[in-house]
């Protein structure tokens, strides 16, 4: 059971963070999860990433909805609060909660069951809405936990376990999401941790809703031949179309890449993500460039990956609710209440 | 003259018939107003159709000195300014009564009476005459009415002109237009018919200590008042003006005046599922959150009640009933989701409810509502009505205790978090059934993992029997050990109990105490209980012992609170008789006369048997709904 704690014990030389903390109060319980299944490596990525940015494990929200992704938030940050919610609907609840304090760091984790079928108006409006939260739908086209059926990103012709062939069409949550005018919106593969961790430290410190969808494959029910979400498939037909690298604010920079060819752009809080293109004329900042360019290489067969659309930008719910900066948790109760002068004031009006 | 009852100075009840969409509200609300500021006891009640404009549409009034303000279907004069629905609106006015007409257009053979009066006023021709372009000519026409009606009712010109300038202050053109349609009404009347009527007003001084006001305007400014920062809704008739009245009410009172920013935040949600979801996630978080819906909304958030109720999150719903099942009549009234809010959800579940009379309560238990959430950890809901959330009501002023502090229950801050050897999020330490709890962010020894599936009382995740049992069953003792906190029963009764009780709850109230006043007269005395919070308790059980028989009055089909009281009482069901009333309009004393009547004898006969049809609204299949 996911309570089940992980031995205490740590290597004397395990790194420290700049709050002093090491990777490995990072971590959660024990997973429960099929060994070799995609999720768990996502969760290993998380956990590098909220080490390296030093997040303050009890200042970091994590949230979800129901499904295997859903059981993931209790594999990492034991010290963070986590909700495990209702089917479909973890959006709605984060946007509440950040709505009453937006001074704390939100993650959403979730599935392609739970966000683009049951859940899929809620995953929408939360974009339209803008709410800060890092998003990550782990995404395997199947329904784990019920042994198996379609979900809606199976790609058509895509087979299911026992031989059968998807004949309905996929929903895209990258292309849904850039369409609805998400801000930060990426793509990626568990099996590959060094894409992973810069782009969800990049998405933790966006302002706004940041979107990755991760390819995270079911080892137990699609991951056969014939399946497009298998990790032989998208090994095979991956294509990174953007390098990422993550620089913290005040941090050295100490890229790989070569100056000329990287495009770096400020995040809200100071801090850089620096995209290096493989392909010459792909154009990160340009929505409907991206959407065209993704729409070719979906039809070849490949699985586009990378931050694919980044805009530096400090808007998000809050913008538009011109809420104060304090957390409304952190109003005081005679800063809310009018008072009976003012009660018998608005009386006045009712005569 | 024509017999005209008991009915007279300041005791009579008249109804507009107008189109919507015409502007006829706002000349109704000056009537109401009107006689308010006259000192007389009023009540209105807006019958309006699920649409925005060409429909038929009504307005009731009723004035009583003795402050009665239930509906009274008993139609002494009705303005019939819609041809439309003459043929009913004519047929409602009492024997004796009175018809105000727009005599620009010979009214037809057919809906002559020839026990009513016909008051013929050529309203549109006059504001033909007078009144420039088609807008301004429908308006004006609400307008010359009213003025007909001050001449014929005497109501005192002086109070609605003063009314006028202050709606108009700003706006000379538009005051000299409403000046001059006040006044040609009123001199037409004077000139061609004896005014005033016998039904008529006098200045009382009976309204000084009171306001009118709606219910939602009311529950919301308790939302305000009890510190709410977090709303989310869907939008749905007919609760919709509680949030617009409380982003309204937060506009003015509740912007950081040095950075102009709000200290609130109101989120219009894709649906009720996700409101719910909001109100659920804030709550969480610590913030007093809240949404403001009808029972096709908490059909929706269901699913998020329940884990509410199991994760142990306060939240406050709002429920302003309307008239289900299913879309139901938008626009009409009804208690019909007792069963559904105190019950919400799959599994075993039980829900605080609070049953407020009138907006007073609407403002005042929207605040124990706050308080009782978060000291049960739980979600409450305030458990309203389309009439008393949208019509005016006259009820005293509203008071605020400046010495009120939010009842924020057991919430452990970083202090004690820091002191503490452990946290369990769902321990009963203290044996009263309540956990502590914690809000993120605030430490981390308060973490933990907040779930709708298994838990043990740990707080981790189960699947044994034991475990998920000690959970639930201090959950069921939780809520109900909330039966001694939520506002008391209100009850009426002598020194020694009457064989006979009646139960009632939330609007339907002003009815019954009406009809007690009229049964004492003729000699029956009846105690009387009034359910206002669900758990119930002692009280209620006392009042259920001490009676042989107690009538149950409500206004849905299935008799929901008596089934409510068979299921958490210890009362046998067959001392439970019911009188229900749901045809979508408030209730009125002659229901409950005609109800009791089928019992008691010596009631039969005594009244003739008024006319408790509701004076329904003609069903009309052309009315396409717009109000869902």
């Amino acid at each position: 059971m996911s309570y089940i704690k992980k031995p205490a014990a740590r290597h004397p030389k395990m790194p420290t963070n700049a709050i002093g903390l090491t990777p490995r109060d990072y971590e959660g319980s024990m997973s429960t999860l099929c060994a070799g299944c995609g999720h768990d490596s996502v969760t290993a990525a998380l956990i590098q990433a909220f080490f390296e940015l030093a997040v303050e494990p009890h200042r970091l929200v994590k949230i979800s909805g129901i499904g295997c992704s859903a059981k993931t938030p209790t594999y990492f940050v034991s010290e963070a609060h986590g909700f495990n919610s209702v089917h479909g609907r973890m959006p709605s609840v984060a946007a509440g909660a950040n709505a009453a304090n937006r001074d704390l760091l939100y993650v959403g984790i979730s599935g392609d069951g739970d966000s683009l079928s049951i859940g899929l108006g809620q995953f929408c409006h939360a974009i339209r809405r803008n709410v800060n939260l890092l998003y990550v739908l782990e995404n395997n086209g199947v329904y784990g936990l019920t042994k198996g059926q379609f979900s809606a990103s199976a790609d058509i012709g895509s087979l299911s376990k026992g031989g059968v062939a998807n004949r309905q069409g996929p929903i895209d949550p990258v292309n849904l999401a850039l369409s609805l005018g998400a801000t930060f919106v990426a793509r990626s593969f568990s099996g590959d941790k060094d894409q992973l961790v810069p782009i969800l430290m990049a998405g933790m410190r966006h302002q706004g809703f940041a979107f990755i969808d991760v390819i995270s494959p079911c080892v137990t029910f699609n991951d056969h031949r014939g399946s497009t979400k298998s990790y032989a498939h998208t090994r095979a037909h991956m294509h990174e179309v953007i390098e990422t690298d993550f620089v913290p604010l005040r941090a050295e920079i100490r890229t790989k890449y070569d100056e000329g060819e990287v495009k770096a752009v400020m995040l809200h809080d100071g801090s850089t993500v620096r995209l290096r293109k493989t392909d010459p004329d792909y154009d990160p900042s340009n929505r409907r460039a991206v959407l065209d360019y993704l729409g070719a290489t979906a039809a070849r067969g490949e699985v586009a990956t990378g931050l694919l659309y980044i805009e530096g930008t400090n808007e998000d719910m809050h913008s538009f609710e011109n809420t104060v900066e304090r957390p409304l948790v952190d109003v005081p109760y005679d800063v809310l209440c009018p008072g009976s002068a003012a009660l018998d004031a608005i009386q006045e009006e009712w005569r | 003259m024509a017999d005209h009852g008991d009915h007279g100075v300041n005791d009579f009840a008249f109804k507009v018939a107008t189109v919507n969409g015409t502007g006829s509200a706002s000349a109704n609300g000056l009537l109401l107003q009107a006689l308010f500021r006259m000192g007389i006891p009023v009540t209105g009640k807006n019958v309006f159709p699920s649409n925005i404009q060409g429909l038929p549409t009504w307005y009731e009034i009723r004035v009583n000195k003795d402050g009665y303000t239930a509906r009274s279907p008993d139609f002494q004069l009705v303005v019939a300014m819609n041809p439309q629905s003459y043929a009913r609106d004519i047929e409602d006015v009492a024997s004796g009564g009175w018809i105000l007409y727009d005599s620009t257009r010979k009214l037809d053979d057919e809906f002559r009476r020839d026990d009513v009066s016909f008051i013929g006023v050529p309203l549109a021709d006059m504001c033909v005459e007078n009144f420039e372009g088609s807008r301004t000519r429908i308006l004006m026409k609400n307008i010359t009415y009213v003025g007909a009606l001050v001449a014929l009712l005497d109501i005192d010109m002086d109070i609605v002109k003063g009314m006028l300038q202050q709606k108009f202050s700003n706006k000379q053109h538009l005051m000299d237009a409403n000046f001059q349609a006040i006044e040609m009404g009123h001199a037409y009347v004077q000139e061609h018919y004896d005014c005033p009527l016998p039904i008529r007003l006098e200045g009382m001084n009976a309204t000084a200590d009171h306001v009118m006001i709606n219910g939602n305007t009311a529950a919301a400014l308790g939302c305000v008042y009890a510190g709410a920062t977090v709303g989310a809704w869907y939008p749905i008739t007919p609760s919709t003006s509680l949030m617009d009245g409380f982003s309204q009410y937060c506009a003015r009172l509740r912007v950081d005046p040095q950075s102009g920013k709000n200290n609130y935040c109101v989120i219009q949600a894709e649906d009720e599922l996700a409101a719910a979801g909001m109100v659920i996630g804030a709550s969480w978080m610590g913030a007093r959150a809240f949404t403001p819906t009808s029972g096709p909304g908490i059909s929706l958030m269901s699913e998020f009640i329940g884990l509410a109720y199991y994760a142990e999150i306060p939240g406050v719903f709002f429920n302003v009933q309307r008239t289900g099942p299913s879309t139901g009549m938008p626009t009409r009234t009804q208690q019909g989701d007792l069963m559904m809010c105190t019950y919400a959800s799959h599994g075993d579940t039980k829900h605080i409810a609070l049953f407020p009379a009138d907006p007073k309560e609407c403002f005042e238990f929207a605040v124990a509502a706050f308080d009782l959430a978060e000291r049960f950890q739980t979600p409450t809901f305030v458990v309203s009505d389309l009439d008393i959330g949208m019509n005016d009501w006259m009820i005293p002023r509203l008071e605020w205790d400046d010495s009120y502090v939010p009842d924020r229950g057991k919430v452990l801050s970083a202090e004690e978090l820091e002191a503490a050897e452990s946290f369990y999020r769902y321990l009963d330490v203290d044996g009263d059934h309540v956990a502590y709890r914690t809000l993120p962010g605030v430490h981390p020894k308060g973490a933990y993992f907040t779930r709708g599936s298994g838990h043990d009382k740990y707080g981790r995740y189960t699947e044994g029997s034991t475990e998920y049992m000690e959970v639930v069953d201090r959950l069921l003792a939780k809520v109900e050990s909330a039966g001694d906190h939520v506002p008391a029963p209100e009850v009426h009764q002598g020194s020694q109990p009457t064989e006979w009780g009646v139960i009632s709850l939330g609007g339907c109230h002003w009815a019954v105490l009406e009809a007690r006043d009229d049964l004492a007269e003729q000699g029956i005395a009846m105690d009387y209980l009034r359910v206002r919070g669900f758990p119930f308790n002692e009280t209620v059980e006392r009042f259920l012992e001490e009676h042989d028989r107690v009538v149950v009055i409500e206004q849905n089909r299935d008799e929901q609170l008596r089934k409510l009281i068979t299921i958490e009482t210890n009362c046998p069901k067959d001392k439970l008789l019911s009188i229900t009333y749901y045809g979508g309009q408030p209730l009125s004393k002659g229901h409950v006369l005609d109800g009791l009547a089928e019992w008691i004898p010596e009631l039969a006969g005594s009244e003739p048997g008024e006319d408790t049809s509701g004076g329904d609204v003609e069903p009309d299949p052309l009315i396409a709904d717009a109000a869902s």
